[in-house]
C-alpha cells in the first residue's frame, strides 16, 4: 500500500486560487479592451501590448534578480496592472512613457511594498498618476479615435467643460455637444478605458456573477457621485454638470468597477467598503467641480486607498454571539 | 428553495453524496475487536473486566471515569484477551480492551427484535438514566456524553430540542440513510429526548438536498401521531450542522462566546444519537454498533455499513476490496472536519461516521502565496472572525491580541482555509493560536485561584 498523507482538516479546497480570480478580472476587462481596439485601432493595440509586456517582464525580472524569490507572474496580477494602465492613458502616448509608467506601477507601487497583497495603493493608478503629473502634455492630449467607427474628435468632455467654464461659458452650452448615447456607447475623446461605458459595465456584471468583486463599493461610488452632483447641479445648473453626465464621463466607470474594487487596496467589510465608496464618490466630485484637474477619480481612489487600513480596523463584521 | 440557515458566513462545497443510494448493511463481525477507553469527550472510561473474562454483546466493560464520562459496552461476545495501550487513528496510544470474538451472544435484557416501541416513559429522569446506562454519546462528531447534555445546570431551561439531520459535510450519507431506513426509530428517539427535556417542542432539521428523508420523516411523524415534533427544511450550507450555527438557523438565537447551547434554551442532538437514544431507552440496547459511510471517488465500492464498535479500520477496508492504488489520504469523518488516518490498524469508535478516500489531486495542499486581502476567509467564517488577522497574530505569537480578536471562538470548521485563494494554512495557524489563548486563560484562572488562596492563608495567619 502507498504512504498515507496526514494533515489537519480541512482536506479539500475550493477551486478558487489567486490566479483564477485574476483570470476572471482579465476576462472581465476584455470587452473594454476589444472596444478600445475597435475605436483606436492598431495604436491602441501597441499601447496595450507594451503596457502588459513591460509590467509582466518587470515583475519577473525584479522578483528574480532583485528579490531573488520565486516568480509571481503566474498569478496574472501584473497582466491586470498592465491592462488597466493601458486603458488609462491616451492611445497616442509614446511607448517609452508607458514603460516608465509600468516601472512606477509594478516596480515602485507594488514590489517595493512586498508584491501582491502588500501594496497600499492600486499599482496601475499610481503609474497613471505619476505619468499625469510628469508628462502632462502626453497624458492630456487626447487624439481623435481613428478606428473603424466614425467618431468625434477633441478633448475629453470633462476637460472641455473645465476649459469652457474658464472662458465664461455655461455648462448647458457646453454639454449640449454630447448626447447621453454618445457617452454610453462610446466614443468621445478620452483614454481607452473612458470611452465605452457599456463594455466596462458588462465586465463588471461578469465579475459580480462570478462573485469576484464587492459590488457594494462600486454601487456606493455611483450613488455618491449621483447624489453629490444632483445637489450641486440643482443649486446651479449653469456652473455644475448634471448627475448622468458625471456618471458616464471620465474614468468613473473604469475606476469604480475595476480599480476601487481591487482586493488589496479596498476594505474587507461591507461597512468599510461603503465608507470607502462614499469617500471616493465625494472626493471625485469635489475634484471635478473645484479642483484644477478636470478628472478626479484616480486621485480620489488613491486618497481613499490610504485610509483602508483604518477602515479595516474601524469597521469589522459582527462576531457570532458577541455584542 | 429553503432560506433557513445561519446568519454569518458559510461555504458551499460540492456535496458529493455519491453513496446516497447505498443502504445500510451489517459488516460481518471482525475476528478481534479493540475497544478504546477514550471514545468520548471527558475522562477516559475505566475497564471493569479482566483479561480472560467472557463477555457478551452489550455487557458493560468499562465505567465512566468522571462526571463527564460514559459507559462502554462490549460490541461482541468472546474473551477479553488484553487490556493495554494501542495506537488510535492518529497513532497516539490509549488504553484498549482487546476481545477475541466467539459467536454472537447478546447480554440478557436486550431487545434485539425489530418491533417498534412507541410508548414514551413518563419519567424524564428514567429516560436520562437509561441513556447514561446505554453509553450514549453525541454521534455528530463531538462525542459529548449525551446524559450530561440532557442534565442542564440548575437555573437553565431547555426550550427546544433540535435533532441535527443536516449532514452538511460533503460525502457523508449515514445520517441520510438512517433517516430513510430507521426514520421511525429516530422520531421515537426525538420524542424521548423531547420528553427528557420537559416536553418542549422538537425540530428535526434536514438540509434540502435530502428530499426523500424530509418526506419520509414527515410521514412518520404523522403516522406515529406525536405532537410538537416538526421537520424544518434547511438551505444547503456548510457548517450548518455546527451546534451554534444550527441553533442560530432554527431558533435565531446566538450562543455567546464560551457559553453552552442551553444558555439560549437549546439542546441539539444528532440523528444517529436520537437512534442510539431510542435503542438505549426502548430496547435496552447500548451503543455497540454505528453506521459508517465508506466512500470516495477513487474507492470502487461505495457503502454504508453497520459496524461493531472497535472494528479495525483495515478490516472494513479489506472487506470492500482494500485501499485503492490512487488513494493518498484516508479520512475518518468528512472532508471538512474529519481527521486524517495515520494508522489503518486503529479501531472504530462510537463516533466514527465515515471513512473517506481522497486522491492526491483532491487533497494535496497547494503552495502558499501572498495574502491578497480579498477577505474571502472573513466572509466564510461562520463565527464572524477575521482568519487573516488571527493567522498573522498567531504567527507573531501575540496571545493578548488573539484573545481580543476572539481566536478562542473558532470552531475549526475549516471554511477559511477552504476558501483562501492564496492557499494560506489559516486554520493550522489559528489552531496554534487558539491553543496559546486557552493556555493563557487557564494560567489566569490558576493565578487568580492561587492569589485567592494566598489571601485566605494570610487572613488566617493574622487571626
Amino acid at each position: 500500500m502507498n504512504k498515507l498523507l496526514v494533515s489537519p482538516s480541512p482536506h479539500i479546497h475550493s477551486k478558487d486560487s489567486t490566479r483564477s480570480l485574476m483570470m476572471d478580472v482579465v476576462i472581465a476587462l476584455l470587452p473594454a479592451v476589444i472596444c478600445s481596439f475597435i475605436f483606436y485601432g492598431w495604436r491602441e493595440m501597441v499601447v496595450m501590448a507594451v503596457s502588459v509586456a513591460s509590467c509582466v517582464l518587470l515583475e519577473w525580472a525584479i522578483t528574480k534578480y532583485m528579490l531573488k524569490k520565486p516568480s509571481t507572474i503566474g498569478d496574472l496580477s501584473a497582466v491586470i496592472t498592465g491592462m488597466l494602465l493601458a486603458l488609462n492613458v491616451p492611445y497616442t502616448t509614446p511607448w517609452w512613457v508607458i514603460v516608465i509608467g509600468s516601472v512606477v506601477a509594478v516596480g515602485v507601487a507594488k514590489l517595493t511594498f512586498g508584491g501582491i497583497g502588500q501594496n497600499i495603493w492600486n499599482p496601475a493608478l499610481v503609474g497613471r498618476v505619476f505619468l499625469l503629473v510628469s508628462f502632462p502634455t502626453y497624458m492630456t492630449t487626447w487624439g481623435a479615435p481613428q478606428g473603424v467607427v466614425d467618431a468625434v474628435s477633441g478633448p475629453t468632455p470633462l476637460g472641455a467643460i473645465q476649459e469652457g467654464l474658464m472662458q465664461g461659458a455655461t455648462v448647458q452650452e457646453l454639454t449640449s455637444a454630447y448626447s447621453y448615447q454618445d457617452l454610453l456607447f462610446a466614443n468621445l475623446g478620452g483614454s481607452a478605458g473612458e470611452v465605452c461605458a457599456l463594455a466596462l459595465l458588462a465586465g463588471f456584471v461578469y465579475l459580480c456573477i462570478r462573485r469576484v468583486v464587492k459590488p457594494w463599493i462600486t454601487l456606493t461610488i455611483f450613488a455618491t457621485v449621483a447624489v453629490t452632483s444632483l445637489i450641486f447641479w440643482g443649486i446651479n445648473p449653469a456652473r455644475f454638470t448634471d448627475p448622468v453626465f458625471n456618471l458616464l464621463t471620465g474614468g468613473l466607470i473604469l475606476g469604480a468597477c475595476f480599480m476601487a474594487t481591487d482586493y488589496v487596496t479596498s476594505p474587507m467589510s461591507v461597512k468599510g467598503g461603503i465608507v470607502f465608496g462614499v469617500g471616493i464618490g465625494f472626493l471625485t466630485m469635489m475634484i471635478r467641480y473645484f479642483g484644477s484637474y478636470p478628472e478626479g477619480v484616480s486621485f480620489a481612489i488613491l486618497i481613499m486607498n490610504s485610509v483602508v487600513p483604518l477602515l479595516n480596523m474601524w469597521f469589522k463584521q459582527k462576531k457570532f454571539g458577541r455584542k | 428553495m429553503s432560506k433557513n440557515t445561519f446568519s454569518i458566513g458559510g461555504v458551499h462545497p460540492h456535496d458529493n453524496k455519491i453513496s446516497r443510494e447505498c443502504a445500510i448493511t451489517p459488516l460481518p463481525i471482525a475476528p478481534t475487536v479493540y475497544i478504546g477507553m477514550s471514545q468520548h469527550i471527558g475522562a477516559p472510561s475505566v475497564p471493569c473486566v479482566a483479561v480472560g473474562d467472557k463477555v457478551k454483546v452489550g455487557q458493560v466493560i468499562a465505567e465512566p471515569g468522571g462526571f463527564v464520562g460514559a459507559f462502554i459496552h462490549s460490541s461482541v461476545s468472546g474473551t477479553v484477551k488484553s487490556i493495554a495501550p494501542r495506537a488510535d487513528l492518529a497513532g497516539r496510544p490509549s488504553t484498549h480492551i482487546e476481545i477475541t470474538v466467539e459467536g454472537d451472544e447478546w447480554a440478557d435484557g436486550i431487545d434485539t427484535t425489530d418491533t417498534l416501541v412507541t410508548t414514551i416513559p413518563e419519567d424524564p429522569k428514567a429516560i436520562i438514566e437509561k441513556v447514561k446506562l446505554g453509553g450514549v454519546v453525541g454521534l455528530g462528531g463531538a462525542t459529548f456524553p449525551t446524559h450530561v447534555k440532557l442534565s442542564p445546570p440548575p437555573g437553565s431551561k431547555c426550550e427546544r430540542v433540535i435533532i441535527n439531520g443536516c449532514e452538511c459535510e460533503p460525502y457523508l450519507t449515514s445520517d441520510f440513510r438512517t433517516l430513510l431506513e430507521k426514520g421511525e426509530q429516530v422520531v421515537v428517539g426525538a420524542a424521548l429526548l423531547k420528553k427528557a427535556m420537559g416536553d418542549v417542542p422538537c425540530t428535526i432539521a434536514i438540509e434540502e438536498n435530502k428530499p426523500e428523508a424530509i418526506a419520509h420523516v414527515r410521514e412518520v411523524i404523522a403516522k406515529l401521531g406525536y405532537s410538537g415534533i416538526d421537520v424544518m427544511v434547511m438551505k444547503m450550507m456548510y457548517p450548518q450542522g455546527g451546534e451554534k450555527q444550527l441553533i442560530d438557523a432554527v431558533m435565531h438565537r446566538q450562543v455567546g462566546s464560551g457559553a453552552l447551547p442551553i444558555s439560549v434554551g437549546a439542546v441539539v442532538q444528532n440523528v444517529a444519537t436520537a437512534l442510539a437514544v431510542y435503542d438505549a431507552v426502548q430496547k435496552n440496547k447500548p451503543i455497540v454498533d454505528n453506521s459508517v459511510t465508506v466512500t470516495g471517488e477513487c474507492f470502487p465500492k461505495q457503502a454504508n455499513l453497520l459496524v461493531r464498535v472497535g472494528t479495525p479500520l483495515r478490516y472494513i477496508v479489506d472487506y470492500l476490496g482494500g485501499v485503492p492504488e490512487d488513494a493518498a489520504k484516508i479520512i475518518s469523518g468528512g472532508p471538512m472536519m474529519g481527521r486524517a488516518v495515520a494508522n489503518l490498524d486503529a479501531a472504530t469508535v462510537k463516533g466514527t461516521g465515515a471513512l473517506l478516500f481522497l486522491t492526491e489531486k483532491q487533497t494535496r495542499r497547494q503552495r502558499e502565496t501572498n495574502c491578497i486581502r480579498c477577505g474571502k476567509c472573513a466572509d466564510a467564517c461562520p463565527m464572524g472572525l477575521e482568519p487573516f488577522l488571527l493567522n498573522k497574530l498567531s504567527k507573531a505569537g501575540d496571545v493578548e491580541a488573539l484573545e481580543a480578536n476572539a481566536a478562542q471562538d473558532c470552531i475549526e470548521c475549516g471554511c477559511c482555509l477552504y476558501s483562501c485563494p492564496a492557499h494560506i494554512p489559516l486554520l493550522d495557524n489559528i489552531r496554534i493560536g487558539k491553543g496559546s489563548v486557552s493556555g493563557a486563560i487557564r494560567a489566569r484562572a490558576a493565578a487568580a485561584k492561587a492569589a485567592a488562596e494566598a489571601a485566605k492563608a494570610a487572613q488566617t495567619d493574622k487571626k
